[in-house]
């Protein structure tokens, strides 16, 4: 068993820090403030490549595995949450799940430009009073002749003012046994007539983000652009999300580890008592919390990617991953602040930052308690998970990196 | 040992380097081990002038060179005539600055001589019967004692490591004429002028920062221009004292820092800042002006070799840190500090 | 146009080094390709993007090198050759000038040369004129901007930062050049170049590959220090006017030689 990462792996981490660190860390802080997106991140992620990371190379993308996408979301999260929100929606939930269940010319038609970047997914599973209760979601899409005409709303998506793409998942069916069965999903332009899209602000955390509404009047999608087969809706949305919990997992891995770097160089630096408050038992029962946190997290989140790498189904393993990371990465930014004595209190510090940030990932993708019902789920007995009609292709380096 | 010290005497526009002059002092200081004589040797634009001078610091021979391809420094004409000067004197040592030139062809002499080369040396002494040379190594967190077991040695010195000797006007000689052949066509690059681009110096390569705080802003003397409020006065007369500390900064080579306070109360941009939450610096010289130094503050720059503090309050927390501190006001000791530096600098 | 760009791995600059029992330690810190040579990396992929050609990075070390020309490779350059000898374990400037040199003839018909600056560990800055003087090409250091290479005159116009101001500098190939962070940011290495670096297995040469003697090394820094450290003592100045009491702040400051 290595438990290294690879030669590659180390690469990818360097570049994706470097970037991070040196063009978003120095102007984060300020658009945190605005509770605005920098206009940048976009164009730039998707200009370096990392928007289409794990993409086969013959989809638009970068051709590198499922750890290097993990691997990319720690270091962007251990700048800022927002960073990493981007990889989830855009990489994760929308350009995976088309990966996972789009057919060869969805793939080439809405993938492609995904993964180069020319355009920005996002995810519209939850609706104003739909969160965890998937199954319970009101949006239509009603077929007639040709296409399907969509109505409802979608709230509490990133990027909804910024994406061009929505996978949407919308009730196609309400006379089915089970409500799980009559939904399906669709690949809907943020241009066609009938979308509008806003933005919530006053959210506690991602504030340098774009979280939104997106509101579907009467929109009409062709055939073409319905996702799997009807009634696939579920499965297609419970299977994006393994991908998205992922780069929760792993984000909320760099934060933790942010939140320790963070306190490590302050507890070096103060001084209390006449000398640096790292020679303190307290502090250091903190940080060393945060170590343990951080090592145990970083490991569940690479074993779900080698497992997604391996073709493994990894439902149990990402769910595993992502409640813990997000939980720890709370508890650590919230030791972090104290570390800092009041002025962990102050935005001049960016552990105030990081625990804002932390709260959301506890609540979004699978709230924790959900997580921990998926879990308890797996260990009694009582669900097991039936393979899917089409699982995340295993990661093969020649079809990854082949121009096809 | 015995033998001769032979010194390049580097110079720009017809002027010696006053660097150049260090290291006949250098050289003294090593006259006993090295008791053959201090020659010197020149190139370049007014170069029989600069001979004469070298006289007076101390040289006991010079030797000049002002050929036309010499006019403007150039690697390898100038390394041929070193490397002349050196074949028919046979120094044990030779010495140069550590400038842009004077450390390149020092290299370049010693390939040539095939012998050793030493460069940017902050100190000479003999131990043992040996010149060890020490000089700074990663980036001066350590030093290195070096030394070279062939003839001639070769150093490069760093600027105000050596102490130029007293000019004694009293001193005289006839410097010594020396030919090179050469034909443009021999030499391959060509200096064709110089462009106007302004180079700034980035607050984390600077060697010398002056660092101003919220009391920037406090000079009742300027009275701004026009119809502002009382912010924009107030920021107004701060960037007045920016401006004048950015002049210091200027003549020392250096760069322009700024207290969190400065930055916060929108003096100056958030790039300026050092702190610990802004920039962590370690310059060979910090000037703090006006600034408190408060603890934020001093982790950016409590590792910078030299701490110097003016502020009006003698309490400052800053002092504890400083090498020197002038309790005084920053509108009046800093321009007198940049008049200071741009005389004894030039 | 055919590149060659030397590098060299060095300790991450912000490592803690210091000396113990004479060698300086860095701890766990990182090797990393010296700060200054991505800047000659850079310079030489955009001079091949323009003109074509290749760009060969070539670095004199042991096996823990080849991290640094992988990093090379990712940036994008074509080939990447190690040189490594044991005899070369204690070799100082003049040593490493003819390993270099002699690399540079193997590669045959080489147009250009690019260093950086300085290497962060030793400081010396003495390598790239010294290969210059090996090969018999002229060397222009301190490179700020790159204005044009008319390869087929074989010239190049380049600026250089130097104490006079930005000078500019016509020279006729091949040359050595030096350059400084002015000259451009550094990019980021793609996926594809890292995957390909990756993958890649770097060349070995010898001494006897390049047909370069074995060394002697005349330079011997046998061990390193720790600067003294000071405790401080604040002195306070005073005068009887602001001009005199700059006077001599700047006469204290000058004597103690820290700058």
């Amino acid at each position: 068993m290595d438990f290294t990462l690879s030669e590659e792996h180390r690469m990818v981490q360097k570049m994706v820090r470097d970037f991070a660190q040196k063009e978003v860390a120095p102007v984060i802080k300020e658009h945190d403030r605005a509770q605005e997106m920098a206009q940048f991140i976009l164009p730039r992620m998707g200009e370096l490549g990392i928007l289409g990371i794990c993409i086969p190379v013959r989809y638009g993308g970068q051709g590198m595995d499922y750890i290097s996408l993990g691997v990319a979301c720690e270091e962007l999260e251990a700048v800022d949450s927002t960073l990493r929100v981007v990889m989830s929606v855009h990489t994760g939930l929308n350009s995976m799940g088309l990966l996972q269940w789009g057919t060869e010319e969805q793939k080439q038609r809405f993938l492609a430009p995904l993964a180069r970047g020319n355009k920005i997914g996002c995810f519209g599973l939850t609706e104003p009073g739909a969160g965890s209760d998937v199954a319970g979601l009101t949006s239509t899409a009603r077929l007639e002749g040709e296409d399907y005409v969509i109505n409802g709303e979608k709230m509490w998506i990133s990027l909804a003012t910024k994406a061009d793409y929505c996978l949407w998942v919308a009730r196609t069916d309400s006379k089915v046994d089970d409500p799980h069965d009559g939904l399906s999903a669709f690949l809907v332009e943020h241009d066609r007539p009938g979308i509008t899209t806003g933005d919530i602000k006053g959210k506690l955390g991602v504030r340098a983000g774009s979280t939104g509404w997106i509101a579907a009047q009467d929109v009409r999608v062709p055939l073409g652009n319905r996702i799997g087969q009807e009634g696939d809706g579920f499965r297609i949305a419970m299977s994006c999300l393994d991908n998205g919990r992922y780069t929760v997992a792993a984000g909320a891995t760099g934060l933790i580890r942010a939140c320790l770097e963070a306190s490590v160089k302050y507890a070096n630096e103060r001084r209390a008592f006449g000398r640096e408050i790292g020679k303190f038992q307290l502090i250091q029962q903190k940080i060393a919390g945060m170590v343990q946190s951080y090592e145990a997290a970083r490991l569940l989140y690479l074993q779900a990617g080698w497992m997604k790498n391996q073709g493994l189904r990894n439902t149990r393993e990402t769910s595993l991953a992502k409640w813990f990371a997000t939980e720890k990465s709370f508890e650590a930014a919230s030791e972090a602040i104290q570390v800092h004595g009041a002025y962990g209190f102050s935005d001049e510090y960016d552990v105030e930052r990081y625990l804002r940030n932390s709260k959301g990932a506890v609540i979004y993708e699978g709230s924790n308690e959900i997580h921990q019902l998926i879990q308890a789920g797996f260990a009694l007995g009582y669900r097991d998970d039936a393979p899917l009609k089409s699982e995340l292709p295993q990661y093969d380096p020649s079809y990854w990196q082949d121009n096809g | 040992m015995s033998g001769k010290i032979l010194v390049f005497i580097d110079q720009s526009k017809g002027q010696a380097i006053p660097a150049s002059w260090e290291l006949i002092g250098a050289a003294k200081v090593l006259e006993e081990s090295f008791s053959g004589g201090i020659a010197a040797v020149v190139a370049g634009e007014n170069s029989k002038e600069v001979a004469k001078a070298a006289f007076k610091y101390g040289a006991g021979e010079v030797y000049y060179c002002d050929d036309p391809a010499l006019t403007e420094y150039r690697p390898e004409p100038y390394t041929d005539l070193v490397v002349k000067a050196a074949r028919e004197l046979e120094p044990e040592l030779i010495l140069f600055p550590t400038t842009t030139r004077g450390r390149e062809l020092a290299a370049m002499a010693a390939l040539d001589l095939k012998s050793g080369i030493m460069p940017d040396v902050i100190k000479l002494e003999i131990q043992d019967g040996r010149l060890i040379a020490t000089r700074p190594v990663y980036a001066g967190k350590l030093l290195a004692k070096t030394y070279c077991d062939s003839s001639p040695q070769i150093i490069s010195a760093r600027s105000r490591a050596f102490t130029a000797p007293e000019m004694d006007d009293s001193k005289d000689g006839e410097p010594i004429r020396v030919a090179i052949e050469y034909s443009e066509d021999n030499i391959r690059t060509k200096v064709t002028g110089y462009s106007q681009a302004e180079v700034g110096v980035s607050l984390m390569d600077a060697n010398v920062i002056v660092s101003g705080g919220r009391g920037v802003s406090n000079n009742p003397s300027l009275s701004p221009p026009g119809e502002m409020d009382d912010k924009q006065a107030e920021i107004w007369r701060a960037q007045q004292g920016f401006a004048m500390l950015e002049e210091l900064a200027k003549v020392l080579g250096g760069a322009l820092g700024a207290s969190r306070a400065a930055v916060d109360a929108g003096y100056i941009p958030y790039e300026h800042q050092v702190g610990q939450t802004g920039k962590v610096v370690s310059p060979d010289l910090y000037i703090a002006c006006g600034i408190s130094g408060a603890i934020q503050h001093q982790a950016g720059m409590r590792t910078s070799k030299m701490i110097v503090a003016i502020n009006k309050d003698p309490d400052a927390p800053i002092f504890k840190l400083a090498r020197f501190g002038v309790v005084g006001d920053v509108y009046e000791i800093v321009p007198a500090l940049t008049e200071s530096f741009r005389k004894k600098l030039a | 146009m055919n590149i060659v760009v030397c590098i060299k791995q060095v300790p991450d600059s912000a490592a803690k080094v210091v000396a113990e029992g004479g060698k300086a330690n860095w701890g766990e810190a990182p090797l990393v390709m010296n700060p200054w040579d991505e800047y000659a990396v850079e310079t030489a992929l955009l001079q091949q993007e323009q003109h074509g050609g290749q760009v060969t990075a070539i670095s004199v070390g042991g096996p823990a090198a080849t991290e640094a020309l992988k990093s090379a490779l990712a940036m994008g350059c074509s080939q990447a050759y190690l040189v490594s000898d044991p005899a070369l374990s204690s070799a100082d400037s003049q040593a490493i000038a003819h390993v270099l040199a002699g690399a540079i003839r193997k590669i045959a018909e080489v147009d250009l040369a690019v260093f950086g600056k300085q290497a962060i560990d030793s400081d010396m800055g003495v390598t790239a004129p010294q290969t210059a003087r090996v090969l018999g090409w002229p060397v222009i250091s301190l490179v700020s901007a790159v204005r044009e290479i008319d390869t087929g005159k074989g010239n190049i116009v380049v600026e250089r930062s130097v104490e006079d101001g930005r000078q500019i500098v016509e020279g006729r190939l091949p040359v050595v050049i030096t350059v400084s962070k002015d000259i451009a940011e550094p990019r980021y290495p793609s996926f594809m170049g890292i995957r390909k670096a990756a993958k890649a297995e770097i060349p070995v040469w010898t001494l006897a590959d390049l047909e370069v003697a074995t060394p002697t090394p005349v330079v011997h820094w046998p061990e390193v220090e720790n600067p003294p450290s000071q405790a401080i003592s604040t002195e306070m100045i005073s005068g009887e006017d602001p001009q005199e009491i700059a006077d001599t702040l700047v006469d204290r400051i000058l004597n103690e030689k820290v700058f």
